[in-house]
């Protein structure tokens, strides 16, 4: 198992590294640059911009030089926060992003599981409708409409909760931020979970286990629902990645210093640092949440073995 | 001994943070301000900034030698009084005897010497090094031609500061209200190099001092009790936010969690004047919205053609509809209510006739130059994405279609449009804007000067107009060189290398509460005439 997974973890330096490789030029092939703005510069100085953050070197050299500083560990000087570097900002926006992300992610687990399993339980029934209604509404319901909403219902008009803020993290400030990251993976994981328990209840296991008299909940809750929880391990590696680096729309609208808005701030000025930051943190998180899911799986099907 | 000291430095700290909290409580209990603004700063290094959002925090943070009162009027700051030389070159400041540095120190003129080579040097990398150019060999030195000791500014003792000028400049008391003109502590500046603006290590002389910024979350500063006139700062800690999300500001706002709002968002002004009345400012800012066209395009270089685009533009319509009443319609490239200019300003002289008599005599003009529905102008239309821009190059691409012009549009993101504005010359029409730095019709006049590569998007070069520039510098009495700029605005009109389309106007969201607000045209405001109410 351990020899598994230093195995993989080693396969990733590769991937790793033509993800940076891919992003390093992808981001310079965009037109402008970090010091374009509607104010130009006079000519001097933008050549003194250019010299002190090396971009006046070619873009070979560059990349090498990138590079070389990445496998120190250091990611370079934010161009849009110049008074930080690019590891300040992801060291103070990345555990803010993950509990947002985090949390949201057990809420999306827990309550999606318990619709998805009662609508399974009741196929057909007015119940299992009305949660497959409320999954789709959940999934089509984009968060950019989510989140104003929230915000202008329960912070505006029914003052119970602030209407943004991260309030240094305090709970209050959590719950709106946390519902709408939620809501849309709630619905997702219910209708993974109503689709594979279905399938499952219907298998052959589980008709033996009836068979042998063993009690309806230790049938679906031992059974079943280990089998049925499958395709949501497997869903719920990349979204957990895409949950725990933050939402751009989410942090935007609610004012939250997470590190989402980190990859969009940084694309639009071509803070090419930043953007190479948060798109190895994102790699990063992709590939180890890949290998906890195949993890999962030897755990969950016992036909699955990695030694 | 290494251990004593140990004990006694954990004690200190123990002691240290206790005192913290217990002052963090009561700033806390005491009135906070919690301003919204556009969005975080690029740095708070006062000589690599550029926004209006990082002036905000300058403007709290430091005390230049003159300031902007509440009402935007420059008044003393450090400097308590100050003699111009006869030929209007030489400025001697006198620096009051009780300013103060956050950290006691008193704020002298070798701060300010330093300061203002700093900000020159080109290895500091300033964007906004130009806007001091008036000062003496500033230019040279910002292109690496001169060593930044030669500029023309000397401490002559602690409370002495020489200001020696290339020429006369009258908006020159101006130009040190920008955040150019700060003075920086020399000795925290030496000592941390580019960290100097962290929060342990930054030491102001403005009326707050900086306690703690996070990206994305907000910028704590708290009373700086060394200013001189602490007494009468009755805000005593601020906490800016930054809003890229206008719309949250207006929630947060309704929600009673912001005080103020820097800006709205412009499609839901009316609404938001609906719910919030009173507490909602759009007075005028000192900027232009404007197509520069580019005069060296074969078909734009015709100023018959320049002059039609311009007059069949509906800018009530542009104005009122699509900016909801939040722009002003402009008929000059210069905004109102800006200082030393004329009483009145020259406009187009047609800005006063109907839309449809300006249309005809457009079509007219056109059909002189050689176009007209039969052999159709084709133009490209250059904008950076937004909504709004959208919106007005759709309104008024079809406002020129009655010319036999067919408008084809080229969006890009800002940085890309910039660019491509300051390194090709293949594009013809060009959306821009500009917001004065100072209130001069010199800083919106020298956007067309021939040797102004940087912003001279129409490429336009008229010997007659630069002379003008060049005569307005040169007088130094206010009346005549008002007079001699306002010339150089009709010539600019009659030529219209820019089709000005908007003046700008601020948009804020000011409570009940915040008291001392005053709406000027420079949207300036700083914190310390202000106060809560409960």
């Amino acid at each position: 198992m351990l020899g598994y997974v230093v195995r993989r973890l080693l396969g990733a330096i590769p991937t790793l590294f033509l993800v940076v490789t891919a992003s390093f030029f992808l981001m310079r092939v965009a037109p402008g640059g970090p010091f374009d703005r509607e104010r130009a510069l006079e000519a001097k100085v933008l050549e003194n911009l250019n010299r002190v953050f090396h971009l006046d070197k070619p873009l070979w050299e560059q990349y090498l030089r990138y590079l070389g500083n990445l496998a120190r560990g250091d990611l370079g000087p934010s161009f849009i926060y110049r008074d930080f570097s690019v590891q300040e900002l992801l060291a103070s926006g990345l555990p803010i992003s993950m509990q947002l992300g985090g949390l949201a992610l057990l809420v999306a687990l827990v309550f999606g599981c318990v619709l998805g399993c009662i609508a399974a339980l009741r196929q057909n029934s007015w119940v299992d409708y009305g949660v497959v209604a409320v999954a789709t509404f959940g999934i089509t319901v984009p968060n950019f409409v989510v989140a104003p909403l929230l915000s202008l219902v329960f912070g505006v008009w029914l003052a119970m909760l602030p209407a943004g803020g991260w309030g240094g993290g305090s709970p209050a400030n959590l719950v709106l931020p946390v519902i709408t990251l939620a809501l849309p993976q709630i619905a997702i994981v219910a209708r993974l979970i109503r689709g594979s328990m279905i399938e499952a209840l219907r298998s052959d296991h589980v008709r033996t286990a009836r068979a042998y008299g063993l009690p309806a909940r230790m049938i679906v809750i031992v059974h079943a629902l280990r089998a049925a929880c499958l395709p949501v391990v497997s869903y719920l590696g990349p979204a957990a990645a895409a949950l725990l680096t933050g939402s751009v729309v989410v942090e935007t609208i609610f004012g939250l210093p997470g590190i989402g808005r980190y990859f969009v701030q940084g694309a639009l000025n071509r803070d090419y640092t930043l953007v190479m930051g948060t798109v190895i943190i994102i790699a990063v998180f992709v590939v180890v949440f890949n290998l906890i899911v195949d993890l999962l799986y030897a755990l969950l099907d016992p036909r699955v073995r990695y030694d | 001994m290494k251990k004593r000291a140990g004990i006694r430095s954990l004690l200190a700290g123990a002691l240290a943070a206790a005192a913290l909290v217990a002052g963090a409580n009561m700033a806390l209990a005491a009135t906070t301000y919690i301003r919204g603004n556009d969005s975080d700063p690029e740095t708070l290094d006062q000589h690599k900034t550029s926004t209006i959002s990082e002036a905000h925090l300058m403007r709290d943070l430091y005390e230049g030698l003159v300031i902007y009162d509440a009402k935007a009027n420059v008044i003393p700051g450090v400097a308590e009084s100050w003699t111009v030389s006869e030929d209007g070159t030489v400025y001697t400041f006198t620096l009051r005897e009780d300013a103060r540095w956050s950290n006691g120190d008193p704020v002298t003129a070798e701060d300010f010497v330093f300061s203002f080579r700093r900000i020159q040097d080109p290895a500091t990398g300033a964007k906004y090094a130009t806007i001091q150019y008036p000062i003496k060999n500033a230019e040279k030195i910002n292109k690496g031609e001169m060593d930044p000791s030669a500029l023309g500014v000397r401490a002559v003792d602690d409370r002495t500061l020489e200001i020696t000028l290339e020429r006369p400049t009258p908006y020159f008391l101006e130009l040190l209200t920008h955040q150019t003109g700060l003075p920086l502590h020399k000795a925290s500046v030496e000592e941390y190099g580019s960290d100097f603006v962290k929060p342990e290590n930054m030491v102001t002389n403005g009326a707050y001092r900086l306690v703690s910024v996070t990206p994305n979350d907000k910028i704590v500063m708290e009373k700086n009790e060394h200013f001189r006139e602490a007494d009468t700062v009755a805000i005593e800690r601020i906490e800016y936010i930054p809003f890229e999300d206008r719309s949250a500001c207006v929630r947060r706002f309704e929600a009673g969690e912001v005080h103020s709002c820097s800006d709205l968002p412009a499609e839901q002004l009316k609404s938001i004047r609906a719910r919030l009345g009173d507490q909602v400012r759009t007075p005028p800012y000192l900027g232009t919205y404007y197509y520069a066209l580019n005069t060296q395009n074969e078909a734009l270089s015709d100023p018959r053609v320049r002059m039609a685009l311009s007059m069949v533009i509906d800018r009530e319509f542009i104005a009122e509809e699509i900016w909801s009443g939040s722009m002003l319609p402009a008929y000059s490239i210069v905004p109102p209510g800006i200082g030393n200019y004329v009483d009145n300003p020259p406009q187009y002289d047609w800005a006063d006739e109907p839309l449809l008599d300006r249309e005809d005599k457009a079509i007219e003009l056109m059909r002189e130059a050689g176009y007209g529905p039969d052999k159709p102008l084709e133009l490209e239309l250059s904008y950076n994405t937004s909504e709004n821009h959208k919106n007005t190059a759709t309104a008024i691409a079809d406002m020129w279609a009655p010319l036999g012009v067919n408008v084809t549009y080229n969006v890009r993101d800002g940085s890309a449009h910039y660019a491509h504005l300051r390194d090709s010359d293949d594009y013809q029409v060009a959306r821009a804007g500009w917001i004065g730095d100072y209130s001069d019709p010199q800083n919106f006049l020298f956007l067309v000067r021939e040797d102004n590569t940087g912003f001279n998007y129409a490429k336009y070069r008229n010997p007659e107009y630069d002379a003008l520039l060049d005569k307005a510098a040169a007088e130094t009495d206010l009346e005549k060189r008002a007079e001699v700029l306002a010339e150089a605005e009709r010539v600019f009109l009659r030529d219209t290398p820019f089709i000005p389309i908007l003046y700008y106007s601020s948009h804020s969201l000011v409570s009940d509460r915040l008291k001392g607000w005053e709406d000027n045209i420079q949207n300036v405001h700083a914190t310390r005439f202000m106060s809560l109410s409960e």
